[in-house]
């Protein structure tokens, strides 16, 4: 029983990052329907840049990773900007081309620019623990708990009552309809791209932290499974995006905990596992769990 | 439709063209040629394998080039490139099937390449089964596979679907680091023992003509071999009424569905028949490795992107396009290693070569990376700015110059195009 609820914590810690991942799709998804499968590489620049700042060049953490946050902010507007603003209007599949190719190019840069093997991102609340009624917590479970909570909650305030999110919001639903009122789609869409790339970094510390600080460029790899996660939850949907992030994550490190008892799956199938998840919950909700269906016309 | 337009003069700065897209439809709008208009040809029990004159003088001219190259180029490495880029050939034309045809989205390809790679190593190499046995096994093994991915592309569409097949590489990396008593787990398998004989002609030991070929001569035999018979049946499928069905289901399925085509069943078989050329592409590619052993799920994403970058640039819902661009990006990191020369200049400012097979050296890229970079580059210049790809260049070159011709005859010139167009007594 302690061991279940150790892994629930950490589950939900992990499907925290998740969430924080699949929140980044969801917003450029919701803006401009482009599916971006760019967002893997931002995590893996983003934190690579936390590890410039605050390793190679000194400076204190948090500082590095606010600087984190507003480079890949810039980065993902400069990308929008030059690259997905030619895609407005394209078919839905060559935007995921597009995005495919960026994913190709910024992982394989990140991969030229920091060749050192073994790096380690150290972060202030790395190694602790903490032990309640016998059950041990790693502090870094809490941080990123505590970390995801407060960007979550965040993200609903921006979309729920800043004039900003209300016209990011207007834009995704009817985009001449929203320039009618005024919103600029050009900037929702910029704004969009910015909010996206500026959690990667977050959420990229976090996973670096969980893994015991060793700095891989897999990093991109692992956030690959905020794919099942937002799909899971429902493309358009925010609450879908936290819901989908936390059942993956759970799903995971269950999986990863009780492995012994299921060996006949193989080592390592925690991987496989939120693929797994998904394709079973699509089979039942083919627009996800809290997605909204399409009416499709003939 | 435009915001910007409407007769308001200049579109105001930085309001980006808005264009509305169709929810159901249009997810590949504009990637593809136009449908063939003109009057319908009568259907005919028995269609010949290649109508038209220009079908039959291409492909005969496209065999005897396959047929002679090894003759003047007897360079093991490009001989071992050009055997390469067949085996990708032959994936590229079963991905041009699924999506530029079908319509239906994978970035699953690479997991069939790799099914194929240890269906020859182990029924191939270590059982001993002859040519004709393994390659027919793994063609029924991926038709097999593939029609258990087709039924999930009924359920889910466009982007759903992309992120579907997407768990298709998980499985199967995962199945092949586990299974170790048929895969030999993470140290990999040979593949070198393979039977490469059909009948009595061993490819590994090929005579012809009065010449001895060596093996890779006799693999790139094999790989084109299969390029030919993969792109005769596609040609063929995509004009049959099975063809007919399979594009009026990717250009609008309700409505294919409404005038009597079984959507279930074709997407399906589209599937099935993409995944058994992909498997067979993996056997024949992993024969010329001589080795396969376990790639991570994210090279089985760059690999299946890779494929997706070679119909691209080749152009999509054309046959050719698939060959072409697998001639083309299939042997890339071969050639980036072979002229490496020339790309591991020192970046100025830097001190570090840009690419270099050296890791010593520390370059700014390895060769893998590098090609990787170059098929990302590609792929995004290509969406963005020809969608339609090499061949969709060709096509409009050739409308072009259609037009002029038509033009010349307006003004007199070219009699002779003028009276062959002329219609009989008019």
């Amino acid at each position: 029983m302690e061991k279940f609820f150790q892994l629930t914590v950490s589950g939900v810690a992990l499907g925290g990052i998740y969430a924080l991942v699949a929140l980044g799709f969801v917003v450029v998804y919701k803006s401009s329907r482009a599916f971006n499968f760019a967002q893997g590489g931002f995590v893996t620049l983003g934190t690579f840049l936390v590890y410039q700042f605050t390793i190679d060049w000194g400076l204190n953490f948090w500082v590095s990773l606010l600087l984190g946050i507003v480079s890949m902010a810039l980065v993902g507007m400069f990308l929008e900007r030059v690259v997905m603003r030619q895609m407005v209007g394209k078919p839905a599949f060559a935007v995921v081309l597009v995005t495919l190719g960026l994913l190709l190019i910024i992982e394989q840069v990140v991969r030229a620019v920091w060749t050192a093997p073994g790096l380690i991102l150290t972060v202030p609340w790395s190694g602790g623990n903490t032990t309640v009624g016998g059950v041990t917590f790693s502090h870094t479970d809490f941080w990123t708990m505590g970390a995801t909570a407060a960007l979550l909650v965040a993200f609903f305030l921006f979309f729920g009552f800043t004039r900003a999110g209300l016209g990011m919001r207007a834009a995704a639903l009817d985009q001449e309809a929203a320039a009618a009122q005024g919103v600029s789609v050009g900037r929702a869409f910029s704004l969009s791209w910015a909010i996206a790339a500026a959690v990667a970094p977050v959420a990229g510390v976090m996973l670096t932290s969980r893994g015991g600080s060793a700095l891989t460029a897999n990093i991109g790899f692992i956030a690959l499974a905020a794919f099942p996660a937002m799909i899971l939850g429902g493309l358009d949907s925010t609450s879908g995006a936290v819901l989908g992030g936390v059942l993956v994550g759970l799903a995971e490190i269950y999986t990863q905990g009780y492995l012994d008892d299921v060996a006949w799956l193989g080592s390592n199938f925690e991987v496989v596992m939120p693929y797994v998840m998904m394709v079973l919950v699509l089979l039942w909700r083919p627009h996800g769990l809290l997605g909204t269906p399409q009416v499709e016309r003939a | 439709m435009t915001l910007d337009g409407a007769g308001r003069g200049e579109p105001r700065p930085h309001t980006p063209r808005i264009e509305r897209t169709p929810r159901t439809q249009g997810f590949m709008r504009r990637m593809l040629p136009s449908p063939e208009t003109g009057p319908p040809q009568p259907a005919r029990l028995l269609t010949p394998l290649l109508p038209g004159v220009g079908a039959k003088v291409s492909t005969a001219l496209f065999a005897a080039g396959v047929l002679v190259c090894p003759i003047f180029l007897d360079d093991p490495f490009w001989i071992t490139v050009l055997a390469n880029s067949g085996s990708f050939a032959v994936a590229a034309l079963g991905l041009s099937l699924l999506t530029g045809f079908a319509g239906q989205v994978s970035l699953g390809h690479a997991a069939f390449i790799t099914v194929g790679s240890y269906l020859v190593a182990f029924f191939g190499a270590r059982l001993g089964w002859p040519l004709p046995a393994w390659l027919a096994l793994s063609a029924v093994v991926g038709a097999i596979i593939g029609a258990l991915v087709g039924p999930f592309a009924l359920r889910f569409k466009g982007n759903y679907l992309v992120v579907v097949t997407l768990a298709l590489i998980f499985v199967v990396t995962h199945v092949v680091r586990n299974w170790e008593g048929f895969t030999g787990g993470f140290d990999g398998v040979s593949t070198n023992k393979a039977p490469m004989a059909l009948g009595s002609v061993d490819f590994a030991n090929l005579e012809l003509f009065g010449r001895q070929f060596s093996r890779e001569q006799g693999l790139y035999y094999l790989s084109w071999i299969l390029v030919g018979l993969g792109a005769l049946l596609l040609r063929n499928l995509v004009r049959s009424r099975a063809g007919r069905a399979i594009q009026a289901v990717r250009d609008r399925d309700l409505a294919a569905e409404t005038v009597g085509v079984n959507v279930a069943r074709y997407k399906i078989a589209a599937f099935a028949i993409s995944s058994a050329l992909a498997t067979v592409a993996g056997s024949v590619y992993a024969v010329g490795l001589r080795f396969v052993s376990p790639r991570e799920p994210l090279a089985e994403l760059f690999l299946s992107i890779r494929f997706v970058a070679i119909i691209i640039v080749g152009g999509m819902g054309t046959i050719y396009g698939a060959v072409v661009g697998a001639l083309l990006l299939g042997p890339l990191p071969e050639l980036v290693k072979q002229f490496v020369e020339y790309l591991s200049f020192s970046i100025p400012g830097l001190g570090r070569p840009l690419v270099s097979t050296l890791a010593s050296e520390n370059p700014l890229f390895s060769v893998s990376a590098f090609s990787e970079i170059v098929f990302g580059l590609l792929l995004v210049l290509f969406v963005v700015f020809w969608p339609q790809g090499i061949s969709g260049m060709i096509r409009s070159l050739r409308g072009r110059a259609r037009q002029l011709r038509r033009l010349g005859t307006r003004n007199g010139w070219a009699r002779g195009t003028a009276r062959r167009n002329a219609t009989p007594g008019a």
